[in-house]
């Protein structure tokens, strides 16, 4: 009985003391954490603070430099206009519609290339000299096809993003482990069952990878859209601001840019924590 | 008969050339046997794995297999690390399309009665080598293979465990009366492992011996502790030209 109270105790005690060279393990992370973002929200803070006070007292001119506060005020104009959630939504519309249609169409393209040897050997080079071509020189061609709507621009978005999705899925296809391969084979695996249940799942982190380089492409391609035709979206904002030489509105369109492209690609990190967890 | 080779060839043609990895290669194992193939590095022993399980056809000779099941052992255990050990388990059913719960259902009692079951919803990555290993073999096993190909498997385990594992995975296939064609290049493993050892020559491989063995009670255990050990080791050595 007793014996068995003092195994208890003992228990116990090497629970607590686990437990508390634990805590400070973690408290020392958190520590840590806290540090590093602190730091991260300090430099801006540091730099928004130096760019108002230098625009403030003419250091460098706010004219062509624009400042936080005129940012600020540029931004309230557009929404008191009715014209700042618009701007946002055709371009994040555009960037989205873009990105999705890039990388469902570029994972379906590289599972055919991984299903057909012989076809992966004839597009090869097709996918290199699509993949070196600067997209942009194809504005002019998708203005006359396509006008000069939305769609022409997120056709931009999807023609920037989609060879970059091929190549890497089908990379990460090819990447899957030989020993792994075999062992399907042996068992009598066909490609569609060696696909679903080995390749498919083995190349997630690689799916995850594109994402996020899919990401910055998206919005490369949706911005060089509106450049090149739109009468919308931040694109276009920043190109009328700098023909108009408003420059208030160049800086804040950007800087909104900045924030959603941010935004876009912690989700994408997200859903890479929750799917690969 | 189990398994047999023919005066068997095969070559493999690269655009660099071709490769002769088996040459005139006969042999045979019959029902219940463990066989060892001993050669050394690159002499063709994966080839002879690839042609017993049918993955290539010879170039030359023949291959004969009794028409049941085989099941492959490799290197690596090559266990899917998103599966849960379970589901790696029931992944050559799925294969083979049986969605039936009664193979499942024999999968599972197997991986229990080895041991396994209360490690069949863990990820292979929480398992130590040697626990793989056996997750591996099970998956064979639950395959329902009659004939075991193994490539090497204890070769990336660190001494240790691989004294152990391959004590274990031996046990395992006689206790379940499956036949074993097991190459390797390490000779104190073949003997304590097997019925009979075939050793190869250089490549292209061929049979250069045939050693039934005989001594101990079947244990690896008592094979490694008899004192007939040590001279069949020196005469295999002597065969391999080491
Ligand atoms: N797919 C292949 N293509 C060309 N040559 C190969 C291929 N696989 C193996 N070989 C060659 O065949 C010989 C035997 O290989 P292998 O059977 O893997 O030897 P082991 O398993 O005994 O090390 C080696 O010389 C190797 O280079
Ligand atoms: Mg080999």
């Amino acid at each position: 009985m007793q014996g068995a109270a003092a195994d208890t105790e003992k228990h116990m005690k090497k629970a607590l003391n686990h437990s508390s060279g634990h805590e400070k393990f973690l408290r020392a992370v958190r520590r840590k954490k806290i540090a590093v973002w602190t730091i991260r929200c300090g430099i801006l803070a540091v730099l928004l603070i130096l760019w108002e006070l230098c625009a403030r007292f003419e250091i460098i001119d706010p004219f062509v430099t624009s400042s936080p506060s005129r940012v600020a005020a540029t931004l309230c104009e557009l929404y008191e206009g009715g014209n700042l959630f618009y701007h946002i939504g055709i371009t994040l519309m555009e960037t989205v519609a873009g990105f999705f249609a890039a990388v469902i169409a570029g994972y379906g393209i590289a599972v055919v290339l991984w299903l057909n040897d012989g076809a992966r050997k004839v597009f090869e080079p097709y996918i290199v000299v699509l993949n070196a071509l600067p997209k942009i020189a194809l504005g002019p061609l998708i203005i006359i096809w396509m006008g000069t709507g939305y769609t022409a621009i997120i056709f931009m978005t999807v023609i920037v993003s989609v060879i970059v999705c091929i190549m890497n899925t089908l990379t990460g296809f090819l990447q899957v482990d030989g020993t792994m391969l075999t062992l399907m084979r042996a068992l009598g695996a066909n490609k569609a069952q060696i696909l679903a249940k080995l390749v498919i799942p083995a190349s997630l982190p690689q799916l995850m990878n594109t994402l996020k380089v899919a990401v910055g492409l998206a919005w490369i391609g949706s911005i060089m859209g509106e450049y090149i035709v739109s009468r919308a979206g931040l694109g276009y904002l920043i190109v009328y601001g700098g023909q108009v030489f408003k420059l208030d509105l160049v800086m804040t369109a950007t800087i909104i840019l900045c924030t959603l492209a941010g935004g876009m690609y912690a989700l994408v990190a997200l859903a890479e924590r929750i799917l690969t967890r | 008969m189990m398994l047999e080779f023919i005066n068997t060839d095969y070559a493999y043609h690269t655009l660099s050339g071709e490769t002769e990895a088996v040459k005139g290669l006969s042999f045979s194992i019959v029902r219940g046997q463990f066989v060892s193939v001993i050669g050394p590095s690159g002499c063709g022993k994966t080839t002879i794995l690839s042609l017993a399980a049918g993955l290539i056809a010879p170039t030359g000779g023949e291959v004969k297999r009794a028409e049941e099941r085989c099941g492959y052992m490799l290197q690596r255990d090559a266990l899917f690390p998103w599966r849960t050990v379970e589901a790696n388990i029931f992944l050559p059913l799925e294969i083979r399309g049986e969605r039936g719960g009664e193979a499942r259902a024999r999968a599972v009692e197997l991986a229990k009665k080895y041991g396994l079951g209360d490690f069949l919803k863990k990820k292979p990555g929480q398992l130590s080598g040697g626990m793989r290993q056996r997750a591996a073999l099970i998956r064979t096993l639950a395959a329902g293979a009659e004939l075991l190909l193994l490539d090497e498997p204890f070769s990336a385990l660190d001494y240790q465990t691989r004294l152990e594992v391959c004590d274990d995975v031996q046990g395992i296939i006689k206790n379940e009366r499956k036949t074993a064609l097991l190459v390797t290049h390490d000779i104190s493993e073949a003997i304590a492992l097997s019925d009979k050892v075939i050793v190869l020559s250089a490549r292209p491989a061929h049979v250069v011996a045939e050693h039934d063995i005989p001594f101990g009670d079947g244990s690896p255990k008592s094979r490694r502790n008899s004192p007939e050990f040590a001279a069949m080791f020196e005469t295999l050595r002597g065969e391999l030209g080491l």
